[in-house]
């Protein structure tokens, strides 16, 4: 039985090798994350092999974390199995350091370089030359369900303060209705739920590192955000808060169990889409809110498409992602699946445009949340580092999960507030020395 | 064994109970599979709703399935093939022309498979490289057979020790040379246990997601990596996801009950009389 | 009758030891090319990561070079989550072979006897062990143990009971759960062949004499189990010391480092930073307790393996 099966297994190989030999001139391998809009890239690139007959794209899409790791693998060792590479704004400065990407110039004209947002801009730029590509680019703000308000009789303000997110979210809570006054980032990662919680402590006053690249985690700034988040998780947030990153908190939002949700700005557009969303018309916009620190870094990431130093079609490879990141592309995806389904903040042109106001009625404030992230700005104390909701050194990755994994243990109990900082600092400092940051 | 009727009942009970409780979430997984996104999230979970083969239809505009299916089955069966090529006469060697060193040999390499591949990830990945394995059946196929050699090796011993000799001593008497003796001889009085130690193999590599990630891009991917495309993207994904873990699922466990009896009747030979 | 099977034992063995003597030589070249190749495979992954140890090496940092001596391993061993991960990964290893082994067991001699079905009925329980480690965990992440949209949770709320937050509340626990599912299958169909093949005579000779369904378990069925069993512990412990899918998929090592077993501490601090050599000398320890624990394992069950 196997014998025979083994025998149909190579003749149907041998049949179908010989049937796809046909030759492609230039073949470019473009790694990508598995999020909607690059799911539409993929969908549309025969649009782009049509205007290119001689280019052939492969995909490889992956999850976030596995598309980082395998990616840069592949590009620390000059593999070279990735032409095209998407990164976020985390990674193209400290890759770009290594000459690890290839620096793109000489962009046609009307490609329009200043029709992109300055801070995402800014955010891809090292030593004036710049690195990628934006495709989608995001910030964060408040949501909430007007409906709920309405029904509790409270006002959202259009900048709201984190003291007034704690009384909303107290008056909101229903827990026996299975509604839920916040819904916030638990997930431990560095960016999941330490994304918000950097974000927090930044407009709380603190900040990651001093200038000696000392970590500040004891710090009293520290110690207020984290209480905060950690009280106002178990009095108003939904159980299993620990497992619910991104995707978890959108889907509670959207099936209806949250009243508030601060989280980045493209949910706005899937939470509008009566397609997958419950509450469509009963969702309400807010920015995100301010604590005793205002004017700071908050929060922005964008995806990029960038060159891999070790690609062996640069040219190839520039031409397509000059393509997917043009006006011409966003125009094409509105063409196709609406002006709601553009790839969000990265062109001004975007936002000017009326089709996309009327569709997209949150567009200013996405727009604005951007422009005002400051990711390169100041935290209340000077700091070495940049970076709005992350850190921009390599290490991050490693210090931020490990940290993250330690507020969550906050979050059921595990261990008390003081106790978790703590084991942060003392974790962090350890990395930094081993490092070589700190002596 | 007469038993009583409340024994019986008692039995049946059990048994189909324990079955269907081990089966649920595979059966929820297939369920969900037809449910659109929107009911897949729904609270109360719904049991009965209208199926739709959207997810499917989803699932396979994204991802060639085909593709990835292919080099599965390549990569399965290559690399218990390569594994066995190499196993056969190393435990042939160990039972039948055992020395003192044999055990240690044995339990020295059943302890190097216990080393996690994250630890060695990059020097393996710069050997690949090296090597221009990277992306290819080939060099999939290399490292499965290596990962799994040991466990085939000791299998494998185990089930030619259970040969009598004086079969084998006949066949030499007749003037049988060593390969002979293994091949006309050795492996067909043992086929039940070879063919149960590669259906072992062939489940293992199947299932294998961490090589398989990280040593291939868009060429030799297998459905592990097809899997890791619909894991945790933005948005709804409940059923999408259950979508592509029933087809990436579906083909090793058809192929496993079908060949049940095989694993079954192969154990029962060898090691475990 | 134990002595005179030994004794039949030790002839038979000095009987090949004479065959081997007058063969071994020209085994040799015929031998050679495969076990050569099976030991190069296994030394050079081995020889390089050992290497790697003992240097600073980090992929995003192509500054650090140089030789490292122990200081790769001081960092590793000084993690103050290295000994919660030891202990994480004895405990997984342990709780699972306990609850496949019994279980196992149970359902082995369950399976044996007769029933409408019963060959679909273990069809159905066998199936988990064809199922990916990570589809595994996804399912019971999302579909099962979600304490909103999960079938445990809804199943507890329908009792009254408020739903339990599985990776929350019992992380190890939870992990535990679903390395279990996934592995129960594969002891079930071992010791069931074990069990198949159990010598009815000796059963009703036993029955015969007067003993009760629970003597004849423990003193004909185990005994002859003790084979099987050993094959299964064997196997299920080398991949269960360097489980780590089903973790990175659910708890990623947490909350805290609850579930961090030594293959994910190995990832979370070296991998993770690209620090090849404190990954490799992550490896190196993992090697170093797998052999211990390989020792202990071996002594205890070696009688019965006969290598």
């Amino acid at each position: 039985m196997k014998q025979s099966h083994l025998r149909l297994a190579f003749a149907a190989m041998a049949g179908l090798l010989a049937a796809g030999t046909a030759h492609a001139d230039i073949t470019l391998t473009i790694a990508t994350v598995n999020n909607g809009d690059m799911v539409v890239m993929q969908k549309l690139s025969p649009e782009f092999e049509k205007q290119h007959p001689d280019i052939h794209l492969r995909w490889v899409v992956l999850e976030e974390n596995v598309l980082r790791q395998r990616v840069t693998t592949d590009i620390a060792t000059h593999a070279g199995q990735f032409d095209i590479v998407t990164v976020g704004n985390y990674e193209v400065p400290i890759w770009a350091k290594q000459n690890w990407l290839e620096p793109i110039d000489n962009l046609p004209a009307s490609y329009d370089l200043n029709d992109l947002l300055k801070p995402v801009r800014d955010g891809l730029t090292y030593q004036d030359k710049l690195y990628g590509l934006p495709f989608y680019a995001e910030s964060a703000m408040t949501y909430y369900r007007t409906d709920l308000f309405e029904k509790a009789g409270l006002k959202m303000p259009e900048q709201p303060t984190y003291a007034q997110i704690r009384e909303f979210a107290d008056k909101v809570t229903d827990k026996n209705n299975q509604i839920y006054g916040i819904c916030l980032r638990g997930k431990p990662g560095w960016g999941e739920n330490m994304a918000y919680v950097t974000t927090l402590v930044h407009t709380f006053g603190g900040q990651w590192f001093d200038m000696s690249w000392k970590p500040k985690i004891d710090s009293p700034e520290w110690k207020q955000a984290v209480a905060y988040y950690s009280d106002i998780l178990k009095k108003d947030g939904p159980p299993g808060a620990t497992s619910n990153g991104f995707n978890e908190n959108l889907a509670l939002f959207a099936s209806g169990h949250c009243g508030m949700w601060i989280d980045a700005t493209v949910a706005a557009g899937l939470l509008y889409d009566k397609k997958q969303s419950q509450v469509a018309d009963k969702v309400g916009f807010a920015a995100l809110p301010t604590g005793d620190f205002t004017g700071g870094p908050t929060w922005l990431w964008s995806w990029n498409l960038s060159i891999s130093a070790s690609s062996k079609q640069k040219d190839a490879a520039k031409t397509f992602i000059t393509w997917a990141t043009s006006k011409d592309y966003i125009r094409l995806v509105a063409k196709e699946n609406g002006w709601v389904a553009v790839p969000p903040g990265t062109r001004q042109s975007t936002y000017e445009n009326p089709e996309y106001k009327k569709v997209a009625p949150f567009a200013g404030f996405v727009e604005k949340a951007i422009e005002t992230a400051n990711p390169n700005g100041s935290t209340r104390e000077p700091r070495p580092y940049h970076g709005g909701q992350f850190v921009d050194i390599p290490e991050f990755q490693g210090i931020g999960t490990q940290v993250g994994q330690t507020i969550a243990g906050t979050l059921t109990g595990q261990t008390t507030v003081d106790q978790a900082l703590r084991a942060a600092q003392s974790a962090t400092e350890r990395v930094m020395r081993q490092a070589g940051y700190m002596k | 064994m007469k038993q009583s009727l409340a024994q019986r009942v008692l039995i049946a009970v059990l048994g189909w109970g324990v079955a269907l409780v081990l089966f649920f979430p595979i059966f929820w997984m297939v369920l969900t599979s037809f449910k659109t996104e929107g009911a897949a999230i729904a609270t109360p979970p719904e049991l009965f709703f209208k199926p739709t083969l959207a997810s499917y239809a989803e699932v396979q505009e994204r991802a060639n399935y085909v593709l990835f299916a292919l080099n599965s089955v390549v990569i399965s069966v290559g690399g218990t093939l390569l594994a066995l090529a190499f196993a056969i006469p190393a435990a042939y060697a160990m039972a039948f022309h055992p020395t003192h060193r044999t055990r240690g040999t044995l339990l020295w390499m059943l302890s190097t498979k216990m080393l996690p591949p994250v630890g060695v990830l990059v020097p393996i990945y710069l050997m690949f490289r090296t090597l221009g394995l990277l992306d290819t059946r080939t060099g999939l196929i290399a490292i499965y057979a290596l990962m799994n050699l040991p466990i085939v090796v000791w299998m494998l011993f185990t089930f030619f020790k259970e040969v009598p000799h004086d079969i084998l001593e006949a066949g030499r008497m007749d003037g049988a040379r060593v390969w002979g003796e293994v091949w006309f001889l050795l492996l067909p009085l043992t086929l039940p246990g070879v063919a149960s130690t590669g259906l072992l193999s062939l489940i293992l590599c199947w299932n294998e997601a961490f090589w398989s990630l990280n040593l291939t891009s868009s060429g030799a991917a297998p459905l592990t990596t097809f899997i890791a495309s619909f894991s945790s993207p933005e948005g709804l994904f409940f059923a999408k996801l259950s979508a592509a873990s029933t087809i990436a699922v579906a083909p090793i466990l058809i192929f496993g009950w079908l060949s049940q009896r095989q694993l079954v009747r192969g154990l029962t030979f060898g090691a475990v009389k | 009758m134990a002595s005179a099977s030994s004794s039949t034992a030790v002839a038979e063995r000095a009987a090949r030891e004479t065959i081997v003597g007058s063969r071994t030589p020209s085994m040799l070249p015929l031998m050679a090319p495969s076990v050569i190749v099976l030991l190069l495979w296994m030394i050079v992954p081995l020889v390089m990561t050992l290497w790697f140890s003992f240097e600073y090496y980090n992929l995003l940092n192509p500054a650090t070079t140089g030789f490292a001596g122990l200081d790769n391993y001081r960092y590793l061993v000084t993690d103050p989550d290295f000994w919660a991960s030891l202990i994480n990964t004895l405990v997984l290893v342990g709780s699972v072979l306990v609850i496949t082994v019994v279980l196992g067991t149970l359902l082995a001699v369950l399976y044996d006897q007769p029933f409408p079905g019963r060959g679909v009925a273990r069809l159905l329980a066998v199936a988990p062990f064809f199922v990916m480690p990570t589809v595994s965990a996804l399912i019971w992440k999302n579909l099962m143990m979600h304490p909103i949209y999960g079938i445990i949770g809804f199943l507890t709320r329908v009792v009254g009971l408020a739903p339990v937050d599985w990776f929350a509340e019992y992380p190890m626990l939870s992990v535990i759960i679903i390395v279990s599912w996934e592995w129960l299958p594969f002891a079930l169909l071992i010791l069931l062949t074990a069990v198949q093949s159990l010598d009815h005579e000796q059963r009703e000779a036993a029955r015969m004499d007067g003993a009760g369904p629970i003597a004849q378990f423990f003193f004909i069925t185990l005994p002859h189990l003790r084979r099987a069993i050993s094959v299964v512990i064997m196997i299920e412990t080398i991949f269960l010391l360097t489980v780590f899918a089903e973790i990175f998929v659910t708890t990623a090592g947490g909350p805290g480092n609850a579930t961090t077993n030594l293959a994910f501490l190995i990832y979370a601090r070296a991998l993770l930073q690209f620090d090849v050599g404190g990954a490799s000398a992550g490896g190196v320890v993992a090697i170093v307790l797998a052999n211990v624990v390989a020792f202990f394992l071996v002594r205890s069950i070696a009688q019965r393996l006969e290598v």
